[in-house]
């Protein structure tokens, strides 16, 4: 494991700060991941340590391939979890919202640009993301639909699902819009939680990362095949929301969950009164793949995401 | 007339609402124009609200002199204000990188595409910000390339000092602007000031503009103080001033104040050793049209914009 900066700038009152990237066997560019860029993407920069401990133990027993180099970003933003901020300590400005970047800007620009320019050209990128709204999914590898993504790719990380989006508009900003068009086949994995550590969720994103790269002939691991994933366009997936009222939110299904039309699978309950105002039904049979994970919820929120008609 | 363009309810016992208050003739024939002022998309960038009071005062104190429809948005995040964040409180979510939006979506998304919605069918659309709380603006519209030859007739007569054509490529695809504009809303936005205060001699400088466009449009019959002529600016003719050393910024020159090449813009300075870490020169010759207010910076920081010629 050979240690190197990837980015460095001196800072009024922190001393230096620096992004340390780590390097594992030597060659072709191979593969690159990356962790967490927000300040509370607690379970990315978890599943990068497990990821660094396991390569460390690879490349030691001579189990990176020859020839083959992984680099490894764990954080790009140690200052935000220090402080408890989930964007940019001085400016809350979203890391993720700043590529390709400008060396001549401002700091998240320069890191975007610093970190842009250190992993392109690998043939695979992998970030580890964190959706917008939060709560809990069911883990899978999202694509962006820039036109060069690869499903089938995709397809090898073995997690149940690969979904793909339209870019929105905020995605032409994103690491992994621009690793695509970089060049680079890029794949977000998304893990069951952002804020909290969970282990076996944890696991399972080392576990698709290592079957990736040794499907790519990257590393030699035996691992167990994984899932011949599903995959769905964002834009299937279903909508249910808080449209009565807000308040709080009692849960009763979790991502993964099969779900039958009109199974109540959520109660909104008044703050004051205690009483159920409204019912949350499933609308249409399917599993649960995403859901809120907040005490209390706003009028209009998005409870759940849902897959029609599949069957667990 | 006051309307609400859109209601949710909060976690407990509150209601978000958007209001507008629509101006209109007493007996209108149907064919008026329309203007649309909006405010407070970002909640930390006060000015708006003194310049929408100020608009609609002066209205009703000469409603007859009004001959067109002018409806006034004036707190497009009304939480955000409230709790002094510039962002949607709680999803920390910048509401003006999310239109068009989507009744589909969470509480921004959702305030986004019907706050639109109620806008679509306007002539001409001024967006009020008040820069951030980093930097002091002086009073600009800027305009996308791609629409200025349409709308900078109209941009004139905002009684600003400078008219910025910024090329489309820079701007956000995800702001009101960029989607106004796409569905034929011609649509500015208007800068000035610094976030969480009112400079009122700017604020009232551009409500003397608002009312200079609605006499352009043939709204307004009444009086109009409009007295600056704006220079327009393109890229190409300002400066970007980025620092290249963390600490203290200690301006040497005044906001608005002419300058030229070589002069001193002020120094960084570290609070620790008492030295000067950087002397910050001007590039160009030129005015400060943007001046560093909040004086913590790290490398990277903008300083300050100079508008004046091409680089020399």
């Amino acid at each position: 494991m050979n240690k190197e900066i990837i980015y460095s700038m001196n800072t009024a009152y922190r001393g230096e700060y620096i992004i340390q990237g780590y390097s594992f066997g030597s060659g072709d560019k191979a593969a690159c991941i990356v962790g967490a860029m927000r300040g509370n993407e607690f379970q990315q920069l978890y599943i990068c340590s497990l990821i660094s401990k396991k390569l460390n133990e690879l490349e030691n027993r001579g189990a990176i391939v020859s020839g083959k180099q992984i680099l490894l970003i764990p954080s790009l933003n140690y200052s935000s979890f220090n402080v408890g901020k989930k964007y940019w300590i001085t400016d809350n400005s979203d890391i993720n919202r700043s590529f390709p970047g400008n060396p001549e800007g401002q700091a998240t620009s320069r890191i975007a640009a610093a970190v842009m320019e250190k992993v392109s050209g690998y043939s695979y990128g992998i970030q580890f993301a964190s959706f917008y709204m939060e709560g809990i999914f069911i883990p899978h590898i999202r694509m962006i639909e820039t036109g060069k993504q690869s499903n089938s790719l995709a397809n090898q990380f073995g997690l149940p699902y690969v979904l793909t989006s339209k870019p929105r508009a905020y995605d032409t900003s994103t690491l992994n819009y621009n690793w695509q068009m970089s060049g680079t086949e890029a794949f977000s994995v998304y893990s069951k939680y952002t804020d909290r550590i969970d282990e076996e969720s944890a696991s399972q994103a080392v576990s698709s990362v290592l079957r990736f790269l040794t499907r790519m002939g990257i590393i030699r691991y035996n691992c167990h095949a994984g899932f011949i994933s599903t995959i769905l366009d964002e834009e299937e997936l279903l909508n249910i929301k808080s449209d009565k009222s807000g308040g709080f939110f009692r849960r009763l299904v979790n991502p993964g969950d099969e779900v039958v039309r009109g199974d109540v699978i959520a109660h909104i309950v008044n703050p004051m009164t205690g009483e159920n105002v409204s019912e949350i039904y499933a609308p249409t049979d399917g599993i649960i793949f995403f859901c809120q994970d907040t005490p209390m919820i706003y009028q209009n929120s998005v409870l759940f995401k849902m897959i029609r008609r599949l069957h667990n | 007339m006051i309307e609400t363009v859109v209601s949710a309810s909060m976690l407990i016992g509150e209601v978000m609402r958007v209001k507008k208050n629509h101006l209109s003739p007493d007996f209108p024939s149907g064919k008026e124009k329309r203007l649309s002022i909006v405010s407070g998309l970002h909640g930390d960038e006060v000015s708006g609200q003194y310049i929408c009071y100020e608009v609609i005062r002066r209205i009703k104190k000469d409603f007859d002199k009004l001959t067109g429809i002018v409806d006034v948005y004036p707190f497009i995040n009304p939480m955000g204000l409230e709790a002094q964040n510039r962002y949607v409180p709680v999803f920390d979510t910048d509401l003006n990188t999310l239109f068009p939006g989507s009744t589909e979506g969470t509480v921004g998304e959702y305030t986004a595409a019907l706050v639109l919605k109620d806008i679509v069918g306007s002539d001409i659309c001024v967006d009020i910000h008040a820069s951030s709380v980093y930097m002091k603006e002086l009073p600009q519209v800027r305009v996308n390339s791609d629409v200025a030859e349409d709308i900078t007739p109209y941009a004139v007569k905002m009684n600003t000092d400078v008219i910025w054509v910024h090329p489309s490529s820079s701007v956000m695809a995800g702001s009101l602007a960029y989607s106004l504009n796409e569905v034929g809303v011609k649509t500015m936005i208007v800068e000035s000031g610094v976030a969480l205060k009112i400079d009122y001699e700017y604020a009232n400088q551009i409500v003397e503009g608002l009312f200079s466009l609605m006499e352009f449009m043939g709204i307004w019959k009444g009086t109009v103080n409009a007295t600056h002529i704006p220079k327009i600016a393109e890229d190409k003719n300002v400066a970007y001033i980025n620092a290249e050393s963390s600490g203290i910024f200690v301006p040497a020159v005044k906001h608005s104040e002419m300058i030229k090449k070589g002069d001193i813009l002020g120094y960084i300075v570290n609070v620790l050793t008492g030295s000067v870490e950087e002397t910050i020169l001007a590039p160009r010759s030129g005015m400060i049209v943007s001046l560093r207010e909040y004086p913590v910076i790290e490398e990277g920081s903008l300083v300050a914009r100079i508008f004046g010629g091409a680089n020399e």
